[in-house]
Protein backbone atom coordinates (compact mmCIF):
# COMPACT_ATOMS: atom_id res chain seq x y z
CA UNK A 1 0.00 0.00 0.00
CA UNK A 2 0.86 3.29 -1.29
CA UNK A 3 -0.43 6.42 0.35
CA UNK A 4 -0.11 9.94 1.69
CA UNK A 5 -0.93 9.54 5.00
CA UNK A 6 0.65 9.02 8.26
CA UNK A 7 -1.49 6.56 9.79
CA UNK A 8 -4.33 4.12 8.52
CA UNK A 9 -6.63 4.62 11.78
CA UNK A 10 -6.46 8.48 11.68
CA UNK A 11 -7.02 9.45 8.14
CA UNK A 12 -10.52 10.60 8.34
CA UNK A 13 -9.88 13.23 11.75
CA UNK A 14 -6.59 14.04 9.82
CA UNK A 15 -8.39 15.00 6.75
CA UNK A 16 -11.00 17.02 8.44
CA UNK A 17 -8.68 19.60 9.64
CA UNK A 18 -7.14 19.71 6.29
CA UNK A 19 -10.53 20.86 5.36
CA UNK A 20 -11.26 23.13 8.41
CA UNK A 21 -7.87 25.03 7.42
CA UNK A 22 -8.67 24.89 3.50
CA UNK A 23 -11.88 26.40 4.21
CA UNK A 24 -12.08 29.16 6.79
CA UNK A 25 -15.88 29.11 5.53
CA UNK A 26 -16.84 26.02 6.80
CA UNK A 27 -17.11 24.79 10.35
CA UNK A 28 -15.55 21.59 11.06
CA UNK A 29 -16.98 19.73 14.29
CA UNK A 30 -13.82 17.50 14.60
CA UNK A 31 -15.63 15.86 18.20
CA UNK A 32 -18.74 14.28 15.77
CA UNK A 33 -16.72 14.44 12.44
CA UNK A 34 -19.30 16.92 10.99
CA UNK A 35 -18.57 19.43 8.20
CA UNK A 36 -21.07 22.82 8.82
CA UNK A 37 -21.86 25.62 6.37
CA UNK A 38 -20.01 28.76 8.23
CA UNK A 39 -23.43 30.19 8.75
CA UNK A 40 -25.48 27.49 9.44
CA UNK A 41 -28.56 27.53 10.85
CA UNK A 42 -29.89 29.69 8.12
CA UNK A 43 -33.21 31.08 9.29
CA UNK A 44 -35.90 30.23 7.83
CA UNK A 45 -34.46 27.88 5.17
CA UNK A 46 -35.10 23.84 4.68
CA UNK A 47 -31.49 22.19 6.62
CA UNK A 48 -29.78 19.83 4.08
CA UNK A 49 -27.73 16.71 5.07
CA UNK A 50 -25.54 13.47 4.15
CA UNK A 51 -23.21 11.79 4.74
CA UNK A 52 -21.94 8.18 4.61
CA UNK A 53 -18.67 6.43 4.87
CA UNK A 54 -15.47 8.41 3.74
CA UNK A 55 -13.77 7.62 1.14
CA UNK A 56 -15.56 8.96 -1.76
CA UNK A 57 -14.60 12.47 -1.83
CA UNK A 58 -15.48 15.37 -2.71
CA UNK A 59 -19.08 13.44 -1.59
CA UNK A 60 -20.04 14.77 0.83
CA UNK A 61 -18.04 17.45 2.61
CA UNK A 62 -16.68 18.89 -0.49
CA UNK A 63 -20.54 19.55 -1.12
CA UNK A 64 -21.12 21.77 2.18
CA UNK A 65 -21.97 25.10 1.28
CA UNK A 66 -24.40 27.71 -0.55
CA UNK A 67 -26.63 26.12 -2.59
CA UNK A 68 -26.02 22.82 -1.49
CA UNK A 69 -25.50 20.72 1.50
CA UNK A 70 -26.04 22.63 4.77
CA UNK A 71 -24.07 19.61 6.90
CA UNK A 72 -21.76 16.38 6.11
CA UNK A 73 -21.15 13.57 8.19
CA UNK A 74 -18.17 11.56 7.83
CA UNK A 75 -18.00 8.06 8.67
CA UNK A 76 -15.07 5.92 8.75
CA UNK A 77 -13.78 4.99 5.14
CA UNK A 78 -16.47 2.82 3.71
CA UNK A 79 -18.63 2.99 7.05
CA UNK A 80 -21.73 4.33 7.61
CA UNK A 81 -21.46 7.35 10.10
CA UNK A 82 -23.36 6.70 13.56
CA UNK A 83 -27.01 8.40 14.56
CA UNK A 84 -25.18 10.46 17.38
CA UNK A 85 -23.23 12.29 14.52
CA UNK A 86 -26.52 12.57 12.26
CA UNK A 87 -28.50 13.64 14.76
CA UNK A 88 -25.94 16.63 16.45
CA UNK A 89 -25.82 17.73 12.43
CA UNK A 90 -29.56 17.92 12.15
CA UNK A 91 -29.72 19.98 14.87
CA UNK A 92 -26.68 22.38 14.00
CA UNK A 93 -28.42 22.95 10.80
CA UNK A 94 -32.44 23.43 11.32
CA UNK A 95 -33.40 26.92 10.91
CA UNK A 96 -36.80 26.61 11.68
CA UNK A 97 -38.00 25.12 7.98
CA UNK A 98 -37.04 21.59 8.82
CA UNK A 99 -34.24 19.18 8.08
CA UNK A 100 -34.00 16.94 4.88
CA UNK A 101 -31.37 13.30 5.19
CA UNK A 102 -29.80 12.94 1.63
CA UNK A 103 -29.17 8.87 2.42
CA UNK A 104 -27.24 6.63 0.06
CA UNK A 105 -28.87 3.24 -0.48
CA UNK A 106 -26.79 0.71 1.55
CA UNK A 107 -28.59 -0.87 4.66
CA UNK A 108 -25.98 0.43 7.42
CA UNK A 109 -26.55 3.93 6.14
CA UNK A 110 -30.43 3.71 6.20
CA UNK A 111 -30.83 2.32 9.19
CA UNK A 112 -28.47 4.91 11.28
CA UNK A 113 -30.19 7.80 9.34
CA UNK A 114 -33.39 6.07 10.33
CA UNK A 115 -32.69 6.45 13.71
CA UNK A 116 -30.68 9.80 13.99
CA UNK A 117 -34.71 10.93 12.30
CA UNK A 118 -36.29 9.53 15.08
CA UNK A 119 -34.47 10.55 17.65
CA UNK A 120 -34.69 14.54 15.90
CA UNK A 121 -38.34 13.89 15.97
CA UNK A 122 -38.39 13.09 19.45
CA UNK A 123 -36.71 16.27 20.25
CA UNK A 124 -39.20 18.53 18.28
CA UNK A 125 -37.60 18.65 14.37
CA UNK A 126 -39.08 18.47 11.78
CA UNK A 127 -37.03 15.47 9.30
CA UNK A 128 -37.81 14.11 5.94
CA UNK A 129 -35.24 11.64 4.08
CA UNK A 130 -34.98 11.03 0.44
CA UNK A 131 -33.10 7.88 -0.27
CA UNK A 132 -31.32 7.68 -4.01
CA UNK A 133 -30.57 4.40 -5.58
CA UNK A 134 -29.98 4.89 -9.05
CA UNK A 135 -27.46 2.07 -9.63
CA UNK A 136 -28.50 0.38 -12.53
CA UNK A 137 -25.89 -2.93 -11.79
CA UNK A 138 -28.02 -4.04 -9.41
CA UNK A 139 -30.58 -6.21 -11.23
CA UNK A 140 -32.90 -8.27 -8.99
CA UNK A 141 -33.87 -5.36 -6.83
CA UNK A 142 -36.80 -7.35 -5.16
CA UNK A 143 -34.30 -9.98 -3.45
CA UNK A 144 -31.54 -7.79 -2.97
CA UNK A 145 -31.19 -4.36 -0.37
CA UNK A 146 -32.02 -2.52 -3.14
CA UNK A 147 -30.23 -0.41 -5.38
CA UNK A 148 -27.27 1.20 -4.76
CA UNK A 149 -26.77 5.00 -4.07
CA UNK A 150 -24.25 6.46 -6.58
CA UNK A 151 -23.79 9.26 -9.17
CA UNK A 152 -26.85 10.81 -8.25
CA UNK A 153 -26.59 11.83 -5.18
CA UNK A 154 -24.13 14.32 -6.40
CA UNK A 155 -26.80 16.23 -8.54
CA UNK A 156 -29.90 15.61 -5.87
CA UNK A 157 -27.49 17.50 -3.52
CA UNK A 158 -26.75 20.18 -6.16
CA UNK A 159 -30.51 20.44 -7.08
CA UNK A 160 -32.33 19.86 -3.50
CA UNK A 161 -29.66 22.73 -1.56
CA UNK A 162 -31.20 25.00 -4.95
CA UNK A 163 -35.01 24.08 -4.18
CA UNK A 164 -33.94 25.03 -0.25
CA UNK A 165 -31.98 28.04 -1.35
CA UNK A 166 -34.67 29.79 -3.18
CA UNK A 167 -37.00 29.41 0.42
CA UNK A 168 -39.35 26.36 -0.96
CA UNK A 169 -40.78 24.25 2.26
CA UNK A 170 -39.60 21.28 3.11
CA UNK A 171 -41.87 19.12 1.37
CA UNK A 172 -40.87 20.67 -1.77
CA UNK A 173 -37.27 20.23 -1.28
CA UNK A 174 -37.73 16.51 -0.61
CA UNK A 175 -40.22 16.26 -3.54
CA UNK A 176 -37.17 17.92 -6.33
CA UNK A 177 -35.22 15.61 -4.41
CA UNK A 178 -37.02 12.09 -4.87
CA UNK A 179 -37.93 13.65 -8.47
CA UNK A 180 -34.29 13.87 -9.37
CA UNK A 181 -33.28 10.27 -7.62
CA UNK A 182 -36.26 8.74 -10.26
CA UNK A 183 -35.44 10.47 -12.83
CA UNK A 184 -31.60 9.30 -12.52
CA UNK A 185 -30.13 6.31 -13.61
CA UNK A 186 -26.22 5.33 -13.26
CA UNK A 187 -23.93 2.65 -14.26
CA UNK A 188 -20.16 2.05 -13.35
CA UNK A 189 -16.95 0.27 -14.14
CA UNK A 190 -13.69 -0.31 -12.80
CA UNK A 191 -10.37 -0.81 -14.20
CA UNK A 192 -8.72 -1.42 -11.00
CA UNK A 193 -9.15 -2.15 -6.99
CA UNK A 194 -9.64 0.58 -4.56
CA UNK A 195 -7.41 0.08 -1.17
CA UNK A 196 -8.57 0.69 1.80
CA UNK A 197 -6.14 1.84 4.57
CA UNK A 198 -7.05 0.02 7.36
CA UNK A 199 -6.89 -3.21 5.18
CA UNK A 200 -3.73 -2.27 3.34
CA UNK A 201 -4.63 -4.17 0.38
CA UNK A 202 -6.71 -4.12 -2.74
CA UNK A 203 -10.50 -4.92 -1.69
CA UNK A 204 -10.15 -7.11 -5.25
CA UNK A 205 -8.28 -8.55 -7.92
CA UNK A 206 -8.70 -7.38 -11.57
CA UNK A 207 -6.22 -8.74 -14.21
CA UNK A 208 -4.28 -6.20 -16.21
CA UNK A 209 -6.67 -6.98 -19.48
CA UNK A 210 -9.65 -7.25 -17.54
CA UNK A 211 -12.44 -4.43 -16.64
CA UNK A 212 -15.33 -4.99 -13.34
CA UNK A 213 -18.72 -3.54 -15.11
CA UNK A 214 -21.50 -2.84 -12.66
CA UNK A 215 -18.85 -2.07 -10.15
CA UNK A 216 -20.04 -0.52 -6.84
CA UNK A 217 -18.35 2.73 -5.04
CA UNK A 218 -17.34 0.49 -2.26
CA UNK A 219 -15.84 -2.11 -4.76
CA UNK A 220 -18.63 -4.28 -4.04
CA UNK A 221 -18.48 -6.76 -6.95
CA UNK A 222 -20.79 -5.47 -10.75
CA UNK A 223 -22.65 -7.56 -13.06
CA UNK A 224 -20.03 -9.68 -14.73
CA UNK A 225 -16.07 -9.09 -15.10
CA UNK A 226 -14.75 -8.70 -19.21
CA UNK A 227 -11.96 -7.76 -21.28
CA UNK A 228 -10.96 -4.40 -21.11
CA UNK A 229 -12.23 -2.52 -24.54
CA UNK A 230 -11.38 0.74 -26.07
CA UNK A 231 -13.31 3.98 -24.38
CA UNK A 232 -16.22 3.91 -26.85
CA UNK A 233 -16.72 0.50 -26.15
CA UNK A 234 -17.18 0.98 -22.33
CA UNK A 235 -19.29 4.01 -23.26
CA UNK A 236 -21.61 1.70 -24.70
CA UNK A 237 -21.86 -1.31 -22.06
CA UNK A 238 -22.44 1.97 -19.60
CA UNK A 239 -25.29 3.81 -21.50
CA UNK A 240 -27.11 0.54 -22.95
CA UNK A 241 -28.87 -0.64 -19.34
CA UNK A 242 -29.06 2.59 -18.45
CA UNK A 243 -31.17 3.89 -21.49
CA UNK A 244 -33.01 0.05 -20.98
CA UNK A 245 -34.16 1.12 -17.70
CA UNK A 246 -35.62 4.29 -18.33
CA UNK A 247 -36.81 6.27 -21.58
CA UNK A 248 -34.56 9.43 -21.70
CA UNK A 249 -35.64 10.70 -25.20
CA UNK A 250 -38.27 13.46 -25.32
CA UNK A 251 -38.47 16.17 -22.77
CA UNK A 252 -35.84 18.99 -21.83
CA UNK A 253 -33.23 16.69 -22.07
CA UNK A 254 -31.08 15.28 -19.86
CA UNK A 255 -28.35 15.99 -17.33
CA UNK A 256 -25.55 13.91 -18.71
CA UNK A 257 -22.20 12.87 -15.36
CA UNK A 258 -19.98 11.36 -16.18
CA UNK A 259 -17.87 10.51 -12.57
CA UNK A 260 -14.52 9.63 -12.21
CA UNK A 261 -13.82 7.02 -9.60
CA UNK A 262 -10.84 8.34 -8.16
CA UNK A 263 -7.94 6.92 -10.43
CA UNK A 264 -8.81 7.89 -13.91
CA UNK A 265 -7.36 11.10 -15.23
CA UNK A 266 -9.45 13.88 -16.55
CA UNK A 267 -8.67 13.62 -19.66
CA UNK A 268 -9.60 9.89 -20.18
CA UNK A 269 -13.11 10.67 -18.77
CA UNK A 270 -13.20 13.55 -21.57
CA UNK A 271 -12.42 10.67 -23.99
CA UNK A 272 -15.51 8.89 -22.20
CA UNK A 273 -17.73 11.97 -22.40
CA UNK A 274 -17.10 12.41 -26.29
CA UNK A 275 -18.06 8.87 -26.91
CA UNK A 276 -21.16 8.95 -24.34
CA UNK A 277 -22.48 12.31 -25.68
CA UNK A 278 -22.11 10.26 -29.22
CA UNK A 279 -23.86 7.58 -27.98
CA UNK A 280 -26.64 9.46 -26.79
CA UNK A 281 -27.11 11.87 -29.69
CA UNK A 282 -27.27 8.15 -31.93
CA UNK A 283 -30.00 7.14 -29.21
CA UNK A 284 -31.86 10.06 -29.53
CA UNK A 285 -31.54 11.43 -26.17
CA UNK A 286 -30.59 15.34 -26.02
CA UNK A 287 -28.31 16.80 -23.31
CA UNK A 288 -29.08 19.44 -21.98
CA UNK A 289 -26.36 19.88 -19.37
CA UNK A 290 -23.62 18.41 -18.11
CA UNK A 291 -20.96 17.50 -15.42
CA UNK A 292 -17.49 15.92 -15.87
CA UNK A 293 -15.02 15.04 -13.08
CA UNK A 294 -13.87 13.07 -9.87
CA UNK A 295 -17.21 14.21 -7.89
CA UNK A 296 -17.86 10.64 -6.06
CA UNK A 297 -14.99 8.22 -6.02
CA UNK A 298 -13.94 5.62 -4.74
CA UNK A 299 -10.58 6.52 -2.91
CA UNK A 300 -7.94 5.55 -5.78
CA UNK A 301 -9.93 3.24 -7.74
CA UNK A 302 -9.42 3.67 -11.70
CA UNK A 303 -12.58 3.63 -13.77
CA UNK A 304 -15.69 6.01 -14.30
CA UNK A 305 -19.34 5.95 -13.89
CA UNK A 306 -22.17 7.89 -16.01
CA UNK A 307 -25.07 9.25 -14.69
CA UNK A 308 -27.90 10.59 -16.52
CA UNK A 309 -31.43 12.34 -15.33
CA UNK A 310 -34.36 13.41 -17.06
CA UNK A 311 -34.54 16.97 -16.79
CA UNK A 312 -37.14 19.18 -16.82
CA UNK A 313 -37.43 23.65 -16.95
CA UNK A 314 -37.22 23.63 -12.84
CA UNK A 315 -34.59 20.81 -12.48
CA UNK A 316 -32.54 22.91 -15.27
CA UNK A 317 -32.98 26.22 -13.44
CA UNK A 318 -32.39 24.72 -10.13
CA UNK A 319 -28.73 23.27 -11.75
CA UNK A 320 -28.28 26.34 -12.63
CA UNK A 321 -28.22 28.34 -9.55
CA UNK A 322 -25.88 29.53 -7.79
CA UNK A 323 -23.61 27.00 -6.23
CA UNK A 324 -20.68 27.95 -3.34
CA UNK A 325 -19.02 24.61 -1.91
CA UNK A 326 -15.36 23.30 -2.11
CA UNK A 327 -15.92 21.27 -5.24
CA UNK A 328 -18.82 23.08 -7.01
CA UNK A 329 -18.88 26.36 -8.02
CA UNK A 330 -20.65 28.82 -10.11
CA UNK A 331 -23.19 31.26 -10.84
CA UNK A 332 -21.56 33.49 -8.05
CA UNK B 1 -32.38 -13.33 37.87
CA UNK B 2 -31.14 -9.44 39.10
CA UNK B 3 -29.17 -6.78 37.25
CA UNK B 4 -25.60 -8.70 38.46
CA UNK B 5 -26.66 -11.69 36.71
CA UNK B 6 -27.58 -9.27 33.37
CA UNK B 7 -24.78 -7.30 33.61
CA UNK B 8 -22.58 -10.73 33.50
CA UNK B 9 -24.55 -11.18 30.30
CA UNK B 10 -23.73 -8.70 28.49
CA UNK B 11 -19.93 -8.79 29.64
CA UNK B 12 -19.30 -12.23 28.89
CA UNK B 13 -21.25 -11.40 25.40
CA UNK B 14 -17.81 -8.63 24.56
CA UNK B 15 -15.69 -11.69 26.03
CA UNK B 16 -17.36 -13.96 23.45
CA UNK B 17 -17.48 -11.32 20.53
CA UNK B 18 -13.42 -10.48 21.72
CA UNK B 19 -12.45 -14.25 21.22
CA UNK B 20 -14.24 -14.21 18.28
CA UNK B 21 -13.33 -11.28 16.35
CA UNK B 22 -11.27 -12.10 13.71
CA UNK B 23 -14.38 -15.11 12.91
CA UNK B 24 -16.54 -12.85 12.39
CA UNK B 25 -14.41 -10.45 10.48
CA UNK B 26 -13.53 -13.39 8.23
CA UNK B 27 -16.95 -14.75 7.41
CA UNK B 28 -17.59 -10.87 6.61
CA UNK B 29 -14.79 -10.77 4.26
CA UNK B 30 -16.21 -13.30 2.66
CA UNK B 31 -19.69 -11.64 1.26
CA UNK B 32 -19.88 -8.69 3.22
CA UNK B 33 -16.89 -5.56 4.09
CA UNK B 34 -14.96 -7.79 6.09
CA UNK B 35 -15.17 -5.43 9.40
CA UNK B 36 -18.12 -7.35 11.71
CA UNK B 37 -15.84 -8.54 14.32
CA UNK B 38 -13.73 -5.52 14.61
CA UNK B 39 -17.15 -3.07 14.30
CA UNK B 40 -18.57 -5.33 16.63
CA UNK B 41 -15.48 -5.59 19.61
CA UNK B 42 -15.12 -2.09 19.58
CA UNK B 43 -18.94 -1.77 20.50
CA UNK B 44 -19.09 -4.10 23.07
CA UNK B 45 -15.89 -2.76 24.68
CA UNK B 46 -17.52 0.52 24.94
CA UNK B 47 -20.08 -1.00 26.72
CA UNK B 48 -18.01 -2.58 29.30
CA UNK B 49 -16.12 0.52 29.57
CA UNK B 50 -19.22 2.20 30.93
CA UNK B 51 -20.45 -0.67 32.73
CA UNK B 52 -17.07 -0.11 34.76
CA UNK B 53 -17.84 3.31 35.03
CA UNK B 54 -21.33 3.42 36.53
CA UNK B 55 -23.62 0.24 37.71
CA UNK B 56 -26.89 0.94 36.11
CA UNK B 57 -29.81 0.38 38.73
CA UNK B 58 -32.65 -1.07 36.94
CA UNK B 59 -32.74 -3.69 34.60
CA UNK B 60 -34.19 -0.87 31.74
CA UNK B 61 -31.05 1.12 32.49
CA UNK B 62 -28.36 -1.20 31.95
CA UNK B 63 -29.96 -2.31 28.58
CA UNK B 64 -31.04 1.24 27.41
CA UNK B 65 -26.50 1.87 28.00
CA UNK B 66 -25.63 -0.92 26.31
CA UNK B 67 -28.11 -0.06 23.23
CA UNK B 68 -27.10 3.58 23.52
CA UNK B 69 -23.56 2.65 23.50
CA UNK B 70 -23.32 -0.12 20.86
CA UNK B 71 -25.43 2.56 18.39
CA UNK B 72 -23.17 5.52 19.09
CA UNK B 73 -20.14 2.85 18.47
CA UNK B 74 -20.66 0.49 16.16
CA UNK B 75 -21.87 1.94 12.69
CA UNK B 76 -22.58 -0.54 9.95
CA UNK B 77 -25.64 -2.35 9.99
CA UNK B 78 -24.70 -4.15 12.72
CA UNK B 79 -24.97 -0.88 15.33
CA UNK B 80 -29.03 0.00 14.87
CA UNK B 81 -29.46 -3.74 14.53
CA UNK B 82 -27.59 -4.31 18.10
CA UNK B 83 -28.37 -1.21 19.66
CA UNK B 84 -32.43 -1.81 18.81
CA UNK B 85 -32.17 -4.89 20.12
CA UNK B 86 -31.18 -3.73 23.55
CA UNK B 87 -32.86 -0.60 23.41
CA UNK B 88 -36.53 -2.49 22.57
CA UNK B 89 -35.59 -4.97 25.27
CA UNK B 90 -35.01 -2.00 28.30
CA UNK B 91 -38.57 -0.49 26.87
CA UNK B 92 -39.96 -4.10 27.73
CA UNK B 93 -38.71 -4.30 31.24
CA UNK B 94 -39.91 -1.13 32.92
CA UNK B 95 -38.07 0.08 36.24
CA UNK B 96 -37.69 -3.76 37.53
CA UNK B 97 -34.51 -4.72 39.48
CA UNK B 98 -34.82 -8.39 38.62
CA UNK B 99 -36.62 -10.66 36.16
CA UNK B 100 -37.99 -13.75 35.73
CA UNK B 101 -37.61 -16.31 33.05
CA UNK B 102 -40.83 -15.70 31.50
CA UNK B 103 -40.12 -11.37 31.72
CA UNK B 104 -36.74 -12.47 30.25
CA UNK B 105 -38.03 -13.94 26.88
CA UNK B 106 -40.91 -11.71 26.90
CA UNK B 107 -37.69 -8.78 26.80
CA UNK B 108 -35.69 -11.03 23.96
CA UNK B 109 -38.95 -11.08 22.23
CA UNK B 110 -39.50 -7.78 22.30
CA UNK B 111 -35.67 -6.76 21.53
CA UNK B 112 -36.30 -9.19 18.26
CA UNK B 113 -39.46 -7.64 16.87
CA UNK B 114 -37.25 -4.40 17.26
CA UNK B 115 -34.41 -5.93 15.17
CA UNK B 116 -37.35 -7.02 12.41
CA UNK B 117 -39.07 -3.92 12.47
CA UNK B 118 -35.58 -2.45 11.72
CA UNK B 119 -34.10 -4.66 9.39
CA UNK B 120 -37.15 -5.77 8.07
CA UNK B 121 -35.30 -9.30 6.94
CA UNK B 122 -37.88 -12.76 6.93
CA UNK B 123 -37.04 -15.91 7.81
CA UNK B 124 -34.34 -17.50 5.57
CA UNK B 125 -32.92 -13.89 4.25
CA UNK B 126 -29.18 -15.16 5.33
CA UNK B 127 -29.63 -12.73 8.45
CA UNK B 128 -28.99 -12.90 12.34
CA UNK B 129 -32.89 -13.46 12.54
CA UNK B 130 -31.91 -16.85 11.13
CA UNK B 131 -30.00 -17.53 14.27
CA UNK B 132 -32.20 -15.60 16.54
CA UNK B 133 -35.77 -16.50 16.02
CA UNK B 134 -35.00 -20.30 16.92
CA UNK B 135 -33.61 -19.28 19.84
CA UNK B 136 -36.31 -17.00 20.71
CA UNK B 137 -38.68 -19.77 20.02
CA UNK B 138 -37.18 -23.02 22.14
CA UNK B 139 -36.47 -20.47 24.73
CA UNK B 140 -40.37 -19.37 25.33
CA UNK B 141 -41.39 -23.39 24.18
CA UNK B 142 -38.82 -24.70 27.16
CA UNK B 143 -40.49 -22.26 29.96
CA UNK B 144 -43.89 -22.91 28.85
CA UNK B 145 -43.36 -26.85 29.19
CA UNK B 146 -42.19 -25.91 32.55
CA UNK B 147 -38.12 -26.15 31.89
CA UNK B 148 -35.84 -23.77 34.27
CA UNK B 149 -33.87 -21.28 32.76
CA UNK B 150 -30.55 -22.76 32.33
CA UNK B 151 -31.97 -26.04 30.26
CA UNK B 152 -34.25 -23.64 28.36
CA UNK B 153 -30.97 -21.24 27.28
CA UNK B 154 -29.28 -24.14 26.73
CA UNK B 155 -31.67 -25.68 24.28
CA UNK B 156 -32.31 -22.37 22.69
CA UNK B 157 -28.12 -21.85 21.89
CA UNK B 158 -28.31 -24.99 20.08
CA UNK B 159 -31.40 -23.75 18.08
CA UNK B 160 -29.39 -20.92 17.40
CA UNK B 161 -26.71 -23.31 16.40
CA UNK B 162 -28.84 -24.74 13.84
CA UNK B 163 -30.01 -21.55 12.55
CA UNK B 164 -26.55 -20.47 12.39
CA UNK B 165 -25.32 -23.05 10.56
CA UNK B 166 -28.33 -23.13 7.96
CA UNK B 167 -27.25 -19.79 7.20
CA UNK B 168 -24.48 -21.55 5.12
CA UNK B 169 -27.14 -22.76 2.08
CA UNK B 170 -28.94 -19.66 2.14
CA UNK B 171 -29.40 -17.28 -0.91
CA UNK B 172 -28.48 -13.47 0.83
CA UNK B 173 -31.25 -11.16 0.52
CA UNK B 174 -30.26 -8.12 2.67
CA UNK B 175 -27.45 -6.27 3.14
CA UNK B 176 -24.37 -6.11 1.25
CA UNK B 177 -24.46 -9.63 0.66
CA UNK B 178 -27.26 -9.83 -1.26
CA UNK B 179 -25.84 -7.70 -3.67
CA UNK B 180 -23.75 -11.13 -4.26
CA UNK B 181 -26.70 -13.18 -5.31
CA UNK B 182 -25.98 -16.79 -5.70
CA UNK B 183 -21.94 -16.22 -4.61
CA UNK B 184 -23.48 -15.45 -1.10
CA UNK B 185 -24.36 -19.35 -0.94
CA UNK B 186 -21.77 -21.63 0.66
CA UNK B 187 -21.00 -19.28 3.46
CA UNK B 188 -21.91 -18.67 6.91
CA UNK B 189 -23.56 -15.42 8.09
CA UNK B 190 -21.42 -13.25 10.12
CA UNK B 191 -24.29 -11.67 12.13
CA UNK B 192 -26.24 -14.81 12.35
CA UNK B 193 -23.34 -16.04 13.99
CA UNK B 194 -22.40 -13.12 16.45
CA UNK B 195 -25.77 -13.65 17.48
CA UNK B 196 -25.29 -17.06 18.49
CA UNK B 197 -22.85 -15.87 20.66
CA UNK B 198 -25.26 -13.22 22.44
CA UNK B 199 -27.26 -16.86 23.32
CA UNK B 200 -24.22 -18.85 24.07
CA UNK B 201 -23.27 -15.80 27.00
CA UNK B 202 -26.83 -16.17 28.08
CA UNK B 203 -25.97 -19.89 28.44
CA UNK B 204 -23.39 -19.43 29.92
CA UNK B 205 -23.48 -16.33 32.53
CA UNK B 206 -27.12 -16.54 33.34
CA UNK B 207 -28.30 -18.23 36.80
CA UNK B 208 -29.81 -22.06 36.03
CA UNK B 209 -33.28 -21.91 38.14
CA UNK B 210 -36.07 -19.02 37.53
Amino acid sequence: MKKLINDPSTVVQEALRGIAAAHPELRVDQQHKVIYRGDAPVRGKVGLISGGGSGHEPLHGGFVGLGMLDAACAGEIFTSPVPDQMLEATKGVDGGAGVLHIVKNYTGDVMNFEMAAEMAAADGIEVSSVVTDDDVAVQDSLYTAGRRGVGVTVLVEKIAGAAAEQGRSLAEVAGVARKVNEQGRSMGIALTSCTVPAAGKPTFDLAENEMEIGIGIHGEPGRRRAELGTAREIAEVLIEPILGDLDFTGGDGVIAFVNGMGGTPLIELYVMYAEVAAALDKAGVGIARSLVGPYITSLEMAGCSVTLVKADEDLLRLWDAPVRTPALRWGI
Amino acid sequence: MDIEALTAWIRAFAGLVAENKDLLTHLDAAIGDADHGINMDRGMSAVVAALDDEQPETVAALFKLTGMKLVSTVGGASGPLYGTLFLRMGAATDDAATLDADTFAKALRAGMGGVVARGKAEAGDKTMYDALAPAVDTLEQELAGGAGLGPALRAALRAAEGGRDATVGMLARKGRASYLGERSVGHQDPGATSVTLLVAAAASALPDGN
